[in-house]
C-alpha cells in the first residue's frame, strides 16, 4: 500500500482545497461520521489514499435557525440534531428518517450529509429531505452553488457533485403554518435493516384543503424520487379518496424498482402504494396540529 | 509508512500513541493498547461489542479511525469499574445473571450506561430500542433488559 494521508483540516477552504488537489492524483475520500465509509475501507470497497476529516470545520458541524429558516451542517450526527428539540418539532418527518438509520451507536455518528453523498437508493434522511424541500448548499474549487436534493443524485452511488466539491450544509424552508411531514418505511425487521421502500409526504392544509403537497420514495428507483404527479393528485383537495387513490396511483407509477431478495417488483410497487398512505395520515394529523 | 501520532484521554488518563490511518479505535485499544476489554466481533457497525463513548456519545469503535481521536475524550469498559468497585450495572448484570459467554457484556454495559445518563427512568421499551444495536446470542435479552431497570431503579434511589 503506498502512503496514505489523513488530513483534518478546521477550514472549508482548506478541505476544498485539499480535496480538489488530493483527487486529481488519487483517490480521496471525505469522512463525516465514517458509518458508510470505514465499513467500506473494511471491505476493500474503498481504499482511498486521502481521507479528509471533515468533523472539525465549524459550518459543517453548525445548526442555526434564521427566521424559522433552519441550516443544518452537512456532518452533524443523528444524536446531536436529536437533542434540537424545536428542529423535531419543525420537521418530525425529517429527524424520523435520519433517527431510523443503525443503532444508537450509529447515530452517534452518522450525517445526513453522509446518507445523501453515499447515494445509496435506500438512504432513509433522502426522501424526507426532498419532501421538506430543503436544497443542499455546495462548496467546491469554483465556489459555492445551491441543489434541491432531488437532483443530487446521478445514479446508485453517483452524486452530481463535481471534483473537489463538499456538502457543506441543508437549508429547510421556514415551515408554513398547518404543514407537517411523514416518513415511513418498510423493512423486514423492526430495527436495523435497509428500506424496501421509504416514503416521505409533506402537506400544507388551509381550511380544510390542501394547498401544498411533496411526495417522495426512495429505495423503488437508482435514485430518491419526487413524485410531481402525487402532488398534484393532492393539491386543492379535501385529501378525499379518489385523490388519495390517484395520488397512490402515482406513486406506483413512479417506481422502477430491482427485484432482490428484500422484495419483488411487484411487492414494491404495492408497498409503494400503502406506505404513501399511512405516510400521509401521519402527515395530515401532523400539519392540523400546527 | 509514517505513522500517525495521537494524544487523546483514555478513561481520563492521557494516552499518546501511533497509528496507521486504516486504524480503526478498536484496533489501537486491542492490538497496541492491550485493553481487550472492548470487543470485536462484526467490524461494521452491527453488532456493538465494541461499543465506547467519544467525548460523552456512544460510538462504535470498530467505526472511528484512531486518527480522528486527537484530543478527545474515549471511555471504555476498562474505566467503569471505579478503585475496584464495580459500576451498578455491573452489578446488576450479574445479580440477573444478564451474560453468558460474555462476548457482548462489555459493549452492553457501555451503552447502557450511556443510556441511563440520558434517561435515569427508562421503560422496556426504551431499553429494548437503546440496546438495538448490542447483539447477544446467549441471554435472550430478556435478563439484560431486567438487569437494566434494576441498576436505574438503584441509581434513583441513591440520587
Ligand atoms: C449498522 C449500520 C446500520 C445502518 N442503517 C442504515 C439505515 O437504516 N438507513 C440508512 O439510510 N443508512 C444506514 N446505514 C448507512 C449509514 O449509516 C448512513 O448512510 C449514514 O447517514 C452515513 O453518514 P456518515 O456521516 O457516517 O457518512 P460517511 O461514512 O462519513 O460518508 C458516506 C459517504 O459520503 C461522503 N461524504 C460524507 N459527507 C460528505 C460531505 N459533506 N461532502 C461530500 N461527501 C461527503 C463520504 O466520502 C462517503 O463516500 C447504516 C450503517 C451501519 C453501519
Ligand atoms: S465490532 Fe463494532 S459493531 Fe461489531
Ligand atoms: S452473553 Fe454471549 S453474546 Fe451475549
Amino acid at each position: 500500500m503506498s502512503e496514505v494521508k489523513f488530513v483534518s483540516p478546521e477550514t472549508l477552504e482548506q478541505a476544498v482545497d485539499e480535496y480538489s488537489k488530493s483527487s486529481k492524483e488519487g483517490k480521496t475520500k471525505i469522512l463525516a461520521g465514517g458509518t458508510d465509509l470505514l465499513v467500506q475501507i473494511r471491505s476493500g470497497a474503498s481504499q482511498p489514499d486521502t481521507i479528509i476529516d471533515i468533523k472539525n470545520i465549524k459550518e459543517l458541524k453548525e445548526i442555526s435557525n434564521y427566521n424559522g429558516s433552519y441550516t443544518i451542517g452537512a456532518a452533524v450526527a443523528g444524536a446531536v440534531l436529536d437533542e434540537e428539540k424545536d428542529f423535531g418539532n419543525n420537521w418530525p418527518g425529517v429527524l424520523e428518517a435520519l433517527r431510523l438509520i443503525g443503532s444508537e451507536q450509529i447515530q452517534g455518528r452518522a450525517s445526513l450529509g453522509g446518507n445523501l453523498c453515499n447515494a445509496s437508493p435506500a438512504g432513509d434522511s433522502v426522501p424526507a429531505l426532498i419532501a421538506s424541500g430543503a436544497t443542499v448548499n455546495v462548496k467546491g474549487p469554483e465556489g459555492e452553488r445551491n441543489m434541491p436534493i432531488e437532483s443530487f443524485h446521478a445514479g446508485p452511488g453517483k452524486t452530481n457533485l463535481k471534483n473537489g466539491e463538499i456538502v457543506v450544509n441543508f437549508q429547510f424552508p421556514k415551515k408554513q403554518k398547518h404543514s407537517g411531514d411523514a416518513y415511513i418505511r418498510m423493512i423486514p425487521r423492526t430495527e436495523m435493516d435497509i428500506a424496501v421502500v421509504g416514503c416521505a409526504v409533506n402537506v400544507t392544509i388551509e381550511n380544510d384543503k390542501c394547498v401544498d403537497a411533496r411526495v417522495a420514495l426512495g429505495a423503488v428507483a437508482p435514485t430518491a424520487l419526487l413524485v410531481e404527479d402525487a402532488s398534484k393528485a393532492l393539491i386543492g383537495s379535501n385529501f378525499e379518496k379518489d385523490a388519495v387513490e390517484k395520488a397512490a396511483l402515482a406513486c406506483e407509477a413512479a417506481c422502477n424498482p430491482i427485484d432482490d431478495k428484500r422484495g419483488t417488483v411487484s411487492y414494491r410497487k404495492k408497498v409503494s402504494k400503502v406506505l404513501f398512505k399511512r405516510a400521509l395520515e401521519k402527515a395530515i394529523e401532523r400539519a392540523k396540529r400546527g | 509508512m509514517a505513522k500517525i501520532q495521537v494524544k487523546t484521554k483514555i478513561n481520563g488518563e492521557e494516552t499518546e500513541f501511533l497509528c496507521q490511518p486504516y486504524d480503526t479505535v478498536l484496533d489501537v485499544l486491542r492490538r497496541d493498547l492491550n485493553m481487550t476489554g472492548t470487543k470485536e466481533v462484526c467490524s461494521t457497525g452491527d453488532c456493538g461489542a465494541c461499543s465506547i463513548t467519544l467525548d460523552g456519545r456512544l460510538v462504535c469503535s470498530c467505526l472511528v479511525l484512531a486518527a480522528e481521536t486527537e484530543d478527545k475524550d474515549i471511555e471504555t469498559i476498562e474505566g467503569m469499574a471505579k478503585n475496584g468497585k464495580f459500576n451498578v450495572l455491573q452489578k446488576t448484570f450479574l445479580e440477573h445473571a444478564a451474560l453468558q459467554c460474555g462476548i457482548c457484556t462489555p459493549g452492553m454495559l457501555v451503552a447502557a450506561k450511556s443510556l441511563l445518563e440520558k434517561n435515569k427512568n427508562p421503560t422496556e421499551t426504551e431499553i429494548r430500542y437503546w440496546l438495538a444495536g448490542n447483539l447477544c446470542r446467549c441471554t435472550g435479552y430478556d435478563k439484560i433488559v431486567k438487569a437494566v431497570q434494576a441498576a436505574a431503579e438503584e441509581i434513583r434511589e441513591n440520587a
